[in-house]
């Protein structure tokens, strides 16, 4: 949907290059460079705000107090089994987690398991997205059944890898002569990504077929009289008209993959050093219940995705959702 | 059974909104397989003489699943909090953090009349008695007797018979815990304890882990390998300790008095080859050390019904309930004079004796407030099994001054 918005926007800069200009200059003067407001337009504005305030002040109440709460709780020594010793103790919570090699290891391993799992799922969730597209015959069901996955609780999918790969008793771990992937780091890191691919290709699928959708077919026409190979048509026509949606894919995936929690809370719970920055926190706060090295790590995690939203919108800008300059 | 607790719900839920009839305690419990618990529940329900009305809230089965959902409650003070299950290792936690209440002196002698010092001691927190013993616990060395004459009494014995066996190609695994996890820190203490030494001072107040906890690192070392390790042992819990047991592949398995109904159920042909005897120490002519474990019930802090609930625990822990705990679900009970008692004995507790010695020789797991960030850095530090090393103790020593700080992070 994001990207409908986007393809009509975009058509709407062109068809008026000046109103643009004109708009990005008052933009850049700020408020107080513009002419004076009518009463009538004051009144409006006004009504504006009163009507939208429910909603600013339930998103408020619901996302920046909790937000603004673990920030408070981050900078005391807050821990549940030690009510009496609880004091502001600065930014020393975060100079603990910064410090500790566990936090440095999970936030590799979850780089890493974003990083490959998003990789494999962008391919794979081509290939299915255009098999999605050119299907002629079963279309609905061809779709349906790419759905399936998705469609699946994750923890539910989470259990069904877990027994596969438990020696004994999993068809996958019979087929490999009694392995036990589970129990090692760099196997389990395989499993986790494993059943990420599985569950998530079907949407990262889904996102890139609302792309396709933005390619003319006269286009490729014309590049097949050209004499473009399939290959050539790919990389050379397709893609580059799918780049906003190909970044909202891969911006979506990445933030979600980053936070992944709950596969590795089944398959392995975060034994054998494959636990993520999101069961790092989550032992900390629930496990320890340490609320003020928890809320540092809560935080740090929150500045990491930020950080990670904002490369992604800078770095590649000009075509990501919400850039302004859509060409 | 859930019946049973929807309609003791109903009823319990009219009679506190009127003020008159019975009080609704609620009993936050782990899920008891043979139903024990439940029918204890409705058994003290009927016999209050219409004061209270016991339902049971099932908590999950893994002890830090029960302990998250507790502290989540606790924490927001839910007042449906009354009669709260608490595993041995949590009293000092709890006490602190002001989730328990503590019973008075009087009142204390009474719940505990009769009961194990051992067990008592497991409830209590700074000489304070915070919970009741339900049950305890303590492990055996289990094997069998078709391949093992003569029972080891030293950990090295046992690898030496286990050597054996695997030279004539017999069973010969020795199963026992080593997943990384709770089991895992209860091998590691009782290892430590049975060489002679502690975790923790016994105010729990600063790391010792001396001489004693190398002997007990290099006794793992030594399992791990030697051919009675089971391939699997670094991912091995309690219950598939049992499953390998009775599948026949081991000779020898440390573990809980859960197992011989079990075997008794599912291989009735093996059961009659078990064998048990004490832990094995690890210094020949002393006594081992194996950990107690086991569940205490605690007054909730922010219950409404303190006196009621106080009234339920002791009928819940009484001994007609503690006789069906230990026959139906294995439990060892906690009533020191139940462990002579002949009917008792050949109403289907065997080994009450060889318990008995076990719980008066038994270790207590560290007792701190910060004890799971205790036991986390343990099994994390010496986890897997064959990477535990002597090296890895000062390691393992910072890791757990700065956890009884509740500094640093847990893995």
């Amino acid at each position: 949907m994001t990207v409908a918005v986007d393809g009509a926007e975009r058509g709407n800069g062109r068809g008026s290059p000046e109103t643009e200009r004109q708009g990005n200059e008052a933009k850049r003067r700020g408020r107080r460079g513009r002419a004076p407001l009518s009463a009538r337009a004051r009144a409006e504005r006004r009504l504006g705000w009163v009507l939208c305030a429910p909603a600013v002040i339930v998103i408020l109440a619901v996302t920046a107090y909790p937000v603004g709460y673990a920030v408070y709780l981050s900078l005391q020594r807050y821990d549940l089994r030690f009510p009496a010793d609880s004091e502001f103790v600065g930014l020393a919570n975060y100079g603990t987690v910064l410090s500790s090699s566990l936090w440095w290891q999970a936030l590799a391993v979850t780089a890493v398991i974003t990083v490959i799992s998003v990789a494999i799922q962008f391919v794979l969730g081509l290939a299915l997205a255009l098999a999605m597209h050119r299907a002629m015959i079963g279309r609905g069901l061809i779709r349906t059944v790419i759905l399936i996955p998705y469609g699946i609780v994750t923890v539910v999918a989470a259990f069904g890898w877990r027994y596969a790969w438990t020696p004994d008793t999993g068809y996958l771990s019979g087929l490999f002569g009694d392995a036990a992937p589970l129990t090692e780091q760099v196997q389990g890191i395989g499993v986790i990504v494993l059943a990420e691919v599985w569950k998530t290709t079907p949407f990262m699928a889904l996102l890139l077929l609302a792309g396709l959708a933005l390619v003319p077919e006269d286009l490729l026409r014309a590049a097949k009289v050209d004499g473009a190979t399939a290959w050539q048509r790919l990389i050379r026509v397709i893609l580059p008209l799918m780049k906003p949606a190909i970044l909202v894919a891969l911006l979506f995936r990445v933030l979600d993959a980053f936070r992944i929690f709950d596969s590795i809370y089944v398959l392995t719970a975060g034994a054998y050093d494959t636990r993520s920055v999101s069961i790092l926190g989550y032992d900390n706060l629930f496990t320890a219940l340490n609320l003020g090295v928890g809320s540092s790590l809560s935080v740090l995690i929150f500045l990491v995705v930020a950080l990670v939203a904002f490369v992604f919108v800078r770095g590649f800008g000009a075509a990501a959702p919400g850039g302004e300059d859509h060409r | 059974m859930l019946a049973a607790v929807l309609a003791l719900g109903a009823c319990g839920g009219s009679g506190a909104g009127g003020g008159a009839g019975p009080v609704r305690l609620t009993w936050y419990v782990y899920n008891e397989s043979s139903g024990a618990f439940a029918k204890a529940a409705a058994d003290c329900s009927a016999g209050s003489n219409g004061r209270y009305t016991i339902g049971v809230n099932v908590l999950p089965n893994d002890s830090d699943g029960q302990r998250q959902q507790l502290v989540r409650r606790l924490a927001a003070e839910d007042s449906s909090m009354d009669i709260l299950a608490l595993d041995v290792t949590w009293t000092a936690e709890f006490a602190e953090a002001g989730w328990a209440m503590p019973f008075p002196a009087a009142q204390a002698r009474t719940l505990t009349d009769g009961m194990l010092p051992a067990a008592v001691e497991t409830g209590t927190w700074e000489d304070q008695l915070y919970a009741v013993p339900l049950n305890t616990n303590a492990q055996l060395l289990w094997y069998r007797k078709d391949l093992v004459p003569q029972p080891p009494r030293t950990w090295d014995e046992m690898l030496t018979a286990a050597r054996r066996l695997a030279e004539e190609g017999k069973p010969h695994y020795v199963e026992v815990q080593g997943a990384q996890y709770e089991g895992y820190t209860v091998l590691f203490n009782s290892l430590v304890a049975s060489a002679g030494g502690q975790i923790l001072n016994d105010d729990g107040t600063e790391v010792e882990l001396g001489a004693p906890a190398e002997r007990a690192v290099e006794a793992i070392r030594a399992l791990a390998d030697s051919p009675a390790a089971d391939p699997s042992w670094s991912n091995q819990r309690e219950d598939d300790n049992r499953l390998a047991f009775e599948t026949g592949s081991a000779a020898f398995q440390l573990n809980y008095p859960f197992i011989y109904p079990s075997a008794r159920q599912n291989n009735p042909e093996l059961a009659e080859q078990i064998g048990w005897t004490q832990w094995p120490t690890l210094v020949p002519g002393q006594p081992s050390h194996s950990t107690i474990g086991g569940y205490n019930l605690a007054v909730g802090a922010h219950s409404r019904h303190q006196a009621e609930a106080a009234d339920a625990i002791a009928c819940i822990t009484g001994r007609d309930n503690q006789i069906r705990n230990a026959i139906d679900g294995g439990l060892p009970p906690t009533l020191e004079d139940l462990y002579t008692d002949q009917r008792f004995i050949d109403g289907g507790y065997p080994f009450a004796a060889a318990i008995y010695t076990a719980l008066q020789n038994a270790s207590v797991r560290p007792q701190t407030p910060a004890y799971q960030s205790v036991s986390l850095q343990i099994a994390h530090t010496l986890s897997p099994p064959s990477s535990a090393s002597t090296g890895r103790l000062s390691q393992l020593r910072g890791a757990i001054a700065d956890a009884l700080e509740s500094k640093g992070l847990v893995p």
